[in-house]
């Protein structure tokens, strides 16, 4: 049984449910910081400035913070989003041309729901509705660059300056990447079966019709089916992020990537496109490092450069794109996101 | 009755084959479960968000995964 059908029936019963939730979620989130300093400071007696005990605060602090900001953002995002589809969104951009429609596909790649699993079906379908393949592409890319775990948790351990940076160079790196790609003339690049397939007559907007409680209850297993994903993901990046605030010494990640580092953010981006884990694996190490001194910019270069581009999600696209045109997208979007991480390193040290 | 479950093979398409079979199982249906994987007939039912529920040539579902007693309503719907 999942926990969907477990919510209470009656409308008063959510109604409960939810407010419940909500006051249990405001509570354990304040409560967490005070909670790890009674135990382990004054239940275990352990010296607060020792290397041990930093990393072990750091660890039990974080993943409680993570999980609950997590657990509070993808539902929010979810029941929000639930409003919008793939299908509608196909719908607004078929027949724009490149350049609006690169903007478009960018700023809707943000709020429509969709799973990078669904990569290479919402590809053709966007082809066969005459979508221009650059404007279909910056969509693809704008999906996973600026998701809504990176947005809430930077929201969340860095405050909005931080999330508005990273939101606006995502959407300009997809805008730009996927109009550049465009502008190759990268059709003679995408399988043919693409061209051939047509679109059935009978198109079924996936979350229309849905009532406030169905949109709720996907909600709550939107929150189970990714925290049961992710969670390895999420302990090995804490526990890297744990070890990196208490052991690796302040001018250990300054001297070779910090602000007077040149190659930092190609060094960054580097490592992170080889990387396969998410935004909140990376988020405990990004906040770690950040502590360290490294720059802003490199370290939203390094988790753009691990979310953007995943090997599964480039097997997965290899079905529809040739490899020529898959080497131009990576390249391009890896460009973009060098890009960003040296602007922002410019802008945010002056 | 003739159900087709639309999906590379991914997670949640085995789930929503698994909570299909259950739904039938439990309407004592007679129907066939067909799995459906390759693209271009995923996207000929106009589906652009896997998985997706085709009863009968309808797509009744797209882009997730119901619960077990969505599914019970959907079939016994169709049925009649």
């Amino acid at each position: 049984m999942s926990i969907a059908e477990r919510l209470p029936a009656s409308r008063r019963g959510q109604g409960a449910a939810l407010a419940a939730g909500t006051a249990l979620w405001a509570t354990a989130y304040w409560v967490n910081g005070w909670l790890w300093d009674l135990v382990l400071y004054d239940v275990l007696g352990l010296e607060p400035d020792a290397r041990l005990t930093e990393t072990v605060h750091f660890f039990l602090y974080d993943t409680v913070k993570i999980v609950l900001l997590l657990v509070g953002i993808i539902f929010v995002i979810t029941v929000l989003r639930s409003y919008m589809s793939i299908e509608r969104t196909r719908a607004l951009l078929g027949g724009r041309r490149e350049g609006v429609g690169n903007v478009m596909a960018a700023g809707l790649g943000v709020v429509t729901p969709f799973c990078s699993c669904s990569a290479v079906p919402a590809f053709i379908g966007f082809v066969a509705a005459g979508v221009p393949i650059g404007v279909t592409l910056s969509f693809l890319i704008a999906s996973p660059l600026v998701n809504e775990v990176a947005i809430g948790l930077l929201f969340g351990l860095f405050g909005w300056q931080v999330t508005a940076v990273y939101v606006a160079a995502g959407l300009t790196v997809a805008v730009v990447a996927g109009w550049l790609l465009g502008r190759l003339g990268v059709q003679r690049w995408v399988e043919p079966f693409v061209f051939e397939t047509t679109l059935g007559g009978q198109v079924v907007d996936s979350t229309a019709g849905l009532t406030f409680d169905q949109r709720i209850q996907m909600g709550v297993e939107e929150v189970g089916t990714i925290l049961r994903r992710i969670w390895p993901y999420l302990l090995v990046g804490i526990g890297v992020g744990a070890v990196i605030h208490g052991w690796v010494p302040t001018d250990f990640f300054t001297t070779y990537a910090g602000p007077g580092n040149a190659f930092g953010v190609l060094v960054a981006v580097g490592i992170g496109v080889p990387l396969y884990s998410n935004a909140a694996g990376i988020m405990p190490m990004v906040e770690a490092l950040y502590a360290k001194g490294l720059p802003m910019g490199t370290l939203l270069a390094f988790m753009m450069s691990v979310v953007a581009l995943s090997l599964p999600e480039l097997i997965l696209l290899r079905r529809v794109l040739r490899p020529p045109l898959l080497a131009a997208f990576v390249g391009t979007v890896a460009t973009g996101i060098v890009a960003v991480g040296y602007l922002f390193n410019l802008i945010l040290a002056t | 009755m003739i159900i087709k479950v639309l999906g590379p093979g991914c997670a949640n398409c085995h789930s929503l084959e698994r909570v299909t079979r259950e739904a039938v199982d439990a309407l004592e249906l007679e129907a066939t479960i067909v799995k459906v994987e390759d693209y271009p007939t995923i996207v000929g039912y106009g589906v652009m968000a896997t998985p997706a529920l085709v009863v009968d040539e309808q797509v009744v579902v797209s882009g997730r995964v119901p619960t077990a007693a969505q599914v019970r309503e959907l079939l016994a719907a169709a049925a009649g």
